[in-house]
C-alpha cells in the first residue's frame, strides 16, 4: 500500500493523463479538444521531470569547492528532453489554433457536429 | 536453332500479328490479312516443333529469371504443342469466319476486335507452351485481360454488366485459388517448374511432409483455381459472357479461354502432381463428383435453355466436365481421353458457334424456338450443326467417339462403374440439347415465314463464314479416322506410353 | 571530406532550405531549390547506402561526442534502404509539385508550401537515420506538424477538418511514442538505439519495459496507420494538395512502418515473435486492416479516397510482414515497403494529373478519361497492376514472400486472406480502369488534354520503377533480405 502511494507522482500522471484524453475523445469544440490535448501532453511532461527528480538531489552544477563526490543529484537529462518536448507541444498547439480559426473562417463553426454535417453536405 | 528460339517466335507472331492490326486499321482487306498471315505463321511455327516433340526432344526457352529458381520458362510437350496448333488453327479460321460476320453484322470497333483476338491468340500460346506454374499462371492472366474487351465489345451496359461477372470470377478464383494452390507448392516443393512425373514424388514415396491429404486439398484448389474450366459453381462468367459478338464466343467456348482451363488443369495433373501420385492417393476422389455434377446439371440446363447461345454455352460446361473428369480419373486411358477430347470438342463446338452466329446474321434469330424452317434456308449450316452435334455427342464416324470411348475405358480402369454411368448418361442428355435445334430446323417451312426465306438455301450465311463452318464441321468429322495419330502422338506424355 | 558528413547533410539540406524558401519568398525559386535538394538528398542518399553496402553500418557522432553520450545518426542497411525511398520518392514528386501545386495551392503560399515541404523531408530523414530514440521523437513531430499544413493546403474546405483530426490523432501517436521513450529511458538509462537494445536484454520481463514497449507499439502503430487506429487517413489523403498525398502515402507511414522494424531490433526479435502474443496480434490486425481497407475501398466514389483506403490496406500487408517474421516476412514487408512506396506513389501522381486537367477526382468524372489522357492512365493502369499484385510487377513479389512466409508458419488462413485482399483490391481498381476505359468520355472532363510533360515525366519514372523492381529484384528484394537480417540480428 505504502509502496503504491509511494509513487504518488505517477499517480498524478496517470489521472492528468486520463483527463486530458477523455476531454480529446468526449468533447465536440475543437478548441476543447485542443485543451485536452495539452493536459495530456502536460502529464508526460510531469511524468519526465519526476523521472529526472532524485530525492534529496540538487542541481546538477560542479562547483568549484570540488567536494561534489558526496553531493547527489537530480538526473538532468530527462529536463533537458522536456525542455524540447515543450517547445514541440507549443507548436502543436499553435498549428492546431490556426487550423481552428481557419476551419471557422471555412465553416462557421468549431463544432464537431456542425463540421460533420457540413462535410456531408458538402 | 534447336527449336527453342521457335518457342519465343511463336508467341512474339501473334504479337506482331495484333501491332499489324493496330497498324492497318483504317484498311480492313490488309488488317484481315494481317490477321490470317499472323495465324498461319503461329501455326507454322507450333507445327514445326512437332517433328522435335515426336522423336521425344523437349526444347526450352528461358524468357526471364525473377528470383532465382524462379523464371518465365517456355517448353514444347505434347499436350502444350496440340493445344498450341488447335488454337492457332482455329485462330486462322475464326478470322475467315469472323470476315463473314463482323462485315455483315455491321459491327463497329473492328480493329479493336482484331487486335484483341490476336492478343487473346499470343497469351493462349503463351500459356500453351509454358514450362513452370509461374509461366503458366502469367498468360492465364492475361488472357483474361486479353479477352474482357472482346467480351464487351458491344459496350452497353447489358455488355459491361456481364464483362464484370467474366473478370470477378475468373480473376478471382486465380488471383485466391490458383495463387495460393501455387505458393503452397512452392514452399512444399522449392520448385514450379513442369516435369515428368511430377513434383511431389520421390522414388515410390511422397516427398517428405506431404500427405495424401494434402495433395488431394492442393489439387482441389487447382481444379477450382482454374476458373475458366468452368467447374460449378464457378461456372457464370461463361453464359454471362455471351453478351458477345459470336465469333468471341467461338473463341472463348471453343478454343482459348474454356480450353485454357481444361488444359491447366490437365497440365498440373501431369507435370505437377504426375498421373502416377495422383492416382496413388486417390486426389481425385471427391472432385471427380463435382466434375459429374457439373457434367449433368449443365447439361439439364442446356437442355431447357432456349437462348441458342446460352444454351451452347452449358453444353460446354457440361463437356469441360468431360476432361476435368479425365483429370479426376487420373489413368493412362482418361488423360488421353483428356487430351483428344480438348482438340475434338474445341472443333465441333466452334462449328456450334459458327452456325448460331450464322443464323443470327442471316436471319436474326437467337432462340431455339425460332429456328423452324432454317434447315431449307440454311440447309449447309443446319448440315454442319448436325455433323458437329454427332461430334459433342460422340457418335461414330466423328471425332467425338474416341475421347468418349477412351473416358468410358478410364472410368473402368479406375473402377468407377458410376462414373462410366455419367459418361453415357452425359451423351443423352447432350442429344437432348443439341439435337432438337437440328430437327425443328429441318422439320419444315415456318409458315409465318416471308416467302423469300422459304425457298431452299434462300439465307445461306456469308461465304467466309459458310467456308469456316464447313471446314470445321469437316474436321470433327475427319477426326474420327484420326485416332491413331492422336494417341501416338499424347503417349510422348510420361505415364500414357 | 563530404564523404565523411553525409549523414548529417542528409537531414541539413532539407532543414536548411526550409527558411531559405521563406527568404526567397515566391513561388518558382522555392521550387527550383526544393528540386535541387530533393536531388542532391537522392545522391546523398545512394553515396550513403553504397557505403553501407561495402563497409557495413555508418555511424556519425554529433559535435564529437561519442555515442552514449552524444547523439549518434546510425545507417545500416534496414535504415539506409528506408532513406532511398525516402529521397526517390521526393526526387521524384518535388519537380511534379510544379504544375500541380501552382494549380491547387494559391500563388502566395506557393513559397511556404514548398518550405513545409522541405521540414517533412527533413523530418522524415532524421527519423530515419537516427540512432537515438529521443531524436526520432523530435524529427517525428517536425515531420508530423509539417504534413498537418501541408494536408490542411487542401482546396476543399474538408482538407481543414482532415488536417485538424489527424493533428489530434497524430499528437497523441506521438505523445504516446514519448511516454515510451521515457519508460525505456528509466528502465535503461540510455537513449542511444545501439546501446537500449543491449541493455534491455536481461530485464525484459520488467514491467517498466512491458509498457514502454506497448506505449512504443500504440503510438507507433497510430502513426503507421494500423487498423483500427487508421481512421485519419482517408480524410488526410483524399482532401491533401495532390503531391503532398503523394509524398504522404509514399513515405509518412513508410516512416511509422520503419519505426516499428527498428523496435524489433531494439527488443530483440525472441521478445517479440517467442514471449509475447504479438505475432498472432499483429498479424490478426494487419489482415483486419487489409480485408476493411480493400472493402472500404470498393465503396468510395472518389478515388483519391479509394486510394487513400487501399493504403491502409497495404500498410495491412507491410505489418504482416513484421507479424509473420522471419527472413521471409521481414524480408516480404521490406519489400513491400519500397514497392508501394513506387506503385501508390505514381497512382497518386496520377490522379493529380487527372485532377489538374479535370478538376476533380470523382470516380463519375473520369469517364472515358482512358481516351483523353491516354499517358497518364497507362501509367496508372501499370501501377495499379503492381498495387494488385500481378506478376511481372513489384508488387507480386512483396505479395509471393508474405504468402511463403504464412505457408512458412503453417497459418494458410493468413495466405488464403492475402489473396482474397488481392481479388478485392482487382475489384476497386477495375472500377476506375472500367470507368476510364469503356465508358464514353463524361462532359466534366470534355477538354481535358494529356497532362503537361513536367508532370508525365515523374508520373512514367514511378510506373517504370514498378515494373522494372518486378522483373529485375536484385535491388529491391536484395536489399530487403540483407535489411531483413539487420532485424533480426543475424547481420550487423
Amino acid at each position: 500500500m505504502s509502496e503504491a502511494l509511494g509513487l504518488y507522482n505517477y499517480w498524478i500522471f496517470v489521472a492528468l493523463m486520463m483527463t486530458g484524453l477523455f476531454i480529446v475523445v468526449s468533447r465536440g469544440n475543437l478548441v476543447k479538444k485542443i485543451i485536452g490535448l495539452n493536459i495530456f501532453q502536460a502529464s508526460v511532461f510531469l511524468f519526465f521531470i519526476s523521472l529526472g527528480k532524485v530525492d534529496h538531489g540538487t542541481a546538477p552544477i560542479v562547483s568549484h569547492a570540488g567536494d561534489h563526490g558526496a553531493a547527489i543529484y537530480a538526473n538532468p537529462l530527462p529536463h533537458v528532453l522536456i525542455l524540447t518536448a515543450i517547445v514541440v507541444g507549443v507548436s502543436t498547439t499553435a498549428v492546431a489554433l490556426a487550423l481552428v480559426v481557419r476551419i471557422f473562417e471555412a465553416f462557421g463553426s468549431v463544432e464537431d457536429d456542425d463540421l460533420h454535417r457540413a462535410e456531408h453536405e458538402s | 536453332m534447336s527449336g527453342s528460339w521457335t518457342l519465343l517466335l511463336a508467341v512474339i507472331a501473334p504479337v506482331a500479328g495484333a501491332a499489324a492490326v493496330g497498324l492497318l486499321g483504317r484498311r480492313p482487306n490488309l488488317r484481315e490479312a494481317a490477321s490470317l498471315i499472323a495465324a498461319a505463321v503461329t501455326f507454322g511455327l507450333v507445327a514445326s516443333l512437332v517433328p522435335t516433340v515426336l522423336d521425344g526432344g523437349r526444347p526450352a526457352f528461358l524468357l526471364l529469371e525473377l528470383l532465382p529458381g524462379f523464371s518465365l520458362r517456355l517448353h514444347a510437350e505434347p499436350l502444350g504443342v496440340g493445344f498450341g496448333l488447335i488454337a492457332s488453327s482455329l485462330w486462322f479460321v475464326t478470322v475467315v469466319y469472323a470476315i463473314g460476320y463482323m462485315r455483315a453484322h455491321h459491327e463497329e470497333n473492328q480493329t479493336r476486335f482484331y487486335l484483341f483476338f490476336a492478343l487473346a491468340i499470343a497469351t493462349t500460346v503463351g500459356a500453351a507452351l509454358a514450362a513452370n506454374l509461374l509461366t503458366l499462371y502469367v498468360f492465364y492472366e492475361s488472357l483474361t485481360l486479353a479477352t474482357y474487351p472482346l467480351v464487351t465489345h458491344g459496350g452497353g451496359d447489358k455488355d459491361r454488366a456481364g464483362g464484370r461477372t467474366y473478370l470477378t470470377i475468373l480473376l478471382g478464383t486465380s488471383l485466391t485459388f490458383f495463387l495460393l494452390a501455387m505458393a503452397w507448392t512452392w514452399s512444399l516443393t522449392g520448385s514450379l517448374a513442369f516435369v515428368d512425373g511430377g513434383l511431389f514424388r520421390d522414388g515410390n514415396a511422397l516427398i517428405d511432409g506431404v500427405t495424401p491429404g494434402l495433395i488431394a486439398v492442393l489439387f482441389a484448389l487447382f481444379v477450382f483455381g482454374a476458373g475458366k474450366a468452368a467447374i460449378m459453381p464457378f461456372h457464370r462468367w461463361l453464359p454471362a459472357a455471351m453478351v458477345a459478338p459470336t465469333p468471341v464466343s467461338a473463341l472463348l467456348h471453343a478454343v482459348a479461354v474454356v480450353k485454357l482451363g481444361v488444359f491447366t488443369i490437365l497440365k498440373i495433373s501431369v507435370y505437377t502432381f504426375g498421373i502416377g501420385t495422383l492416382a496413388m492417393v486417390d486426389a481425385g476422389q471427391l472432385l471427380q463428383y463435382v466434375a459429374a455434377a457439373t457434367l449433368l446439371i449443365a447439361a439439364v440446363i442446356a437442355i431447357r435453355e432456349d437462348n441458342l447461345k446460352r444454351r451452347l454455352a452449358y453444353s460446354t460446361i457440361s463437356q469441360l466436365a468431360y476432361i476435368v473428369l479425365a483429370a479426376m480419373l487420373a489413368n493412362r486411358f482418361s488423360i488421353l481421353a483428356g487430351g483428344m477430347h480438348i482438340a475434338i470438342h474445341a472443333f465441333a463446338k466452334i462449328t456450334l458457334f459458327f452456325c448460331a452466329g450464322a443464323i443470327l446474321v442471316s436471319l436474326h434469330k437467337t432462340t431455339v424456338g425460332e429456328l423452324r424452317g432454317v434447315g431449307r434456308a440454311m440447309p449447309i449450316t443446319m448440315g454442319a450443326w448436325l455433323v458437329a452435334s454427332f461430334c459433342v455427342i460422340g457418335l461414330p464416324l466423328t471425332g467425338g467417339f474416341w475421347s468418349k470411348w477412351y473416358l468410358a475405358q478410364g472410368a473402368l480402369e479406375a473402377g468407377e462403374p458410376l462414373m462410366f454411368g455419367v459418361i453415357l448418361l452425359g451423351s443423352l442428355l447432350a442429344m437432348g440439347y443439341l439435337l432438337p435445334p437440328a430437327i425443328r430446323a429441318f422439320y419444315g417451312p415456318d409458315p409465318a415465314a416471308p416467302l423469300a426465306v422459304r425457298a431452299r438455301g434462300a439465307a445461306e450465311a456469308p461465304r467466309f463464314s459458310l467456308a469456316a463452318l464447313v471446314f470445321t464441321a469437316a474436321v470433327s468429322a475427319a477426326l474420327f479416322f484420326a485416332a491413331p495419330q492422336m494417341s501416338r502422338w499424347l503417349q510422348g506424355i510420361e505415364g500414357i506410353g | 571530406m563530404i564523404a565523411s558528413h553525409l549523414p548529417v547533410l542528409q537531414v541539413v539540406m532539407s532543414l536548411v532550405a526550409a527558411p531559405l524558401c521563406m527568404v526567397l519568398h515566391r513561388g518558382r525559386p522555392a521550387w527550383l531549390l526544393s528540386v535541387a535538394v530533393s536531388w542532391a538528398s537522392l545522391a546523398c542518399a545512394v553515396a550513403l547506402l553504397l557505403q553501407v553496402i561495402d563497409d557495413g553500418a555508418v555511424t556519425y557522432a554529433f559535435g564529437g561526442w561519442a555515442a552514449p553520450v552524444g547523439i549518434e545518426y546510425r545507417i545500416d542497411i534496414l535504415n539506409g534502404f528506408v532513406l532511398l525511398i525516402i529521397a526517390a520518392i521526393s526526387a521524384v514528386v518535388v519537380p511534379y509539385s510544379l504544375r500541380s501545386a501552382a494549380d491547387e495551392i494559391a500563388p502566395e503560399r506557393l513559397w511556404l508550401f514548398y518550405a513545409v515541404l522541405n521540414l517533412l523531408l527533413a523530418g522524415l530523414f532524421g527519423i530515419a537515420i537516427t540512432g537515438d530514440l529521443f531524436n526520432v521523437f523530435v524529427f517525428l513531430e517536425i515531420s508530423s506538424l509539417a504534413s498537418y499544413a501541408l494536408v490542411s493546403l487542401g482546396r476543399d474546405r474538408r482538407a481543414l477538418t482532415a488536417a485538424f483530426r489527424y493533428l489530434i490523432l497524430g499528437t497523441l501517436g506521438a505523445t504516446f511514442i514519448l511516454i515510451g521513450i521515457g519508460l525505456l529511458y528509466a528502465a535503461t538509462g540510455t537513449l542511444n538505439m545501439a546501446d537500449i537494445a543491449v541493455r534491455v536484454q536481461g530485464q525484459l520481463d520488467s514491467r517498466t519495459i512491458l509498457a514502454a514497449f506497448a506505449f512504443l507499439t500504440v503510438g507507433i502503430s497510430l502513426k503507421a496507420a494500423l487498423f483500427p487506429l487508421h481512421s485519419w487517413l482517408p480524410g488526410a489523403y483524399a482532401y491533401a494538395p495532390s503531391a503532398v498525398t503523394a509524398l504522404l502515402a509514399a513515405t509518412a507511414t513508410k516512416v511509422a512502418i520503419y519505426l516499428l522494424l527498428r523496435m524489433v531490433f531494439l527488443f530483440g526479435p525472441d521478445f517479440i515473435y517467442e514471449e509475447l502474443p504479438l505475432s498472432e496480434v499483429i498479424v490478426t490486425l494487419a489482415l483486419l486492416g487489409v480485408l476493411s481497407g480493400s472493402a472500404a475501398a470498393l465503396l468510395q466514389t472518389d478515388v483519391k479516397r479509394l486510394l487513400a483506403y487501399s493504403s491502409v490496406a497495404h500498410v495491412g500487408y507491410m505489418l504482416l510482414g513484421i507479424g509473420l517474421g522471419g527472413m521471409l516476412g521481414l524480408g516480404g514487408g521490406i519489400v513491400h515497403l519500397f514497392n508501394h512506396a513506387m506503385a501508390k506513389g505514381a497512382v497518386f501522381l496520377a490522379v493529380g494529373c487527372i485532377v489538374l486537367r479535370v478538376g476533380s477526382s470523382e470516380l463519375a468524372s473520369l469517364q472515358g478519361i482512358g481516351r483523353r489522357m491516354p499517358w497518364t492512365m497507362a501509367a496508372f493502369v501499370i501501377a495499379a497492376f503492381s498495387l494488385i499484385g500481378v506478376p511481372l510487377t513489384a508488387g507480386f513479389i512483396g505479395k509471393w514472400y508474405l504468402v511463403l512466409a504464412a505457408m512458412e508458419r503453417g497459418w494458410w488462413w493468413v495466405a488464403a486472406a492475402l489473396l482474397v485482399a488481392g481479388a478485392l483490391s482487382v475489384l476497386y481498381m477495375w472500377r476506375v480502369v472500367e470507368q476510364a476505359y469503356f465508358h464514353e468520355p463524361h462532359p466534366a472532363n470534355a477538354d481535358a488534354a494529356e497532362a503537361p510533360l513536367s508532370m508525365l515525366v515523374p508520373l512514367w519514372v514511378l510506373a517504370a520503377a514498378s515494373v522494372y523492381f518486378g522483373i529485375d529484384t536484385s535491388l529491391n528484394a536484395g536489399l530487403a533480405a540483407r535489411a531483413a537480417a539487420v532485424v533480426l540480428g543475424i547481420a550487423p
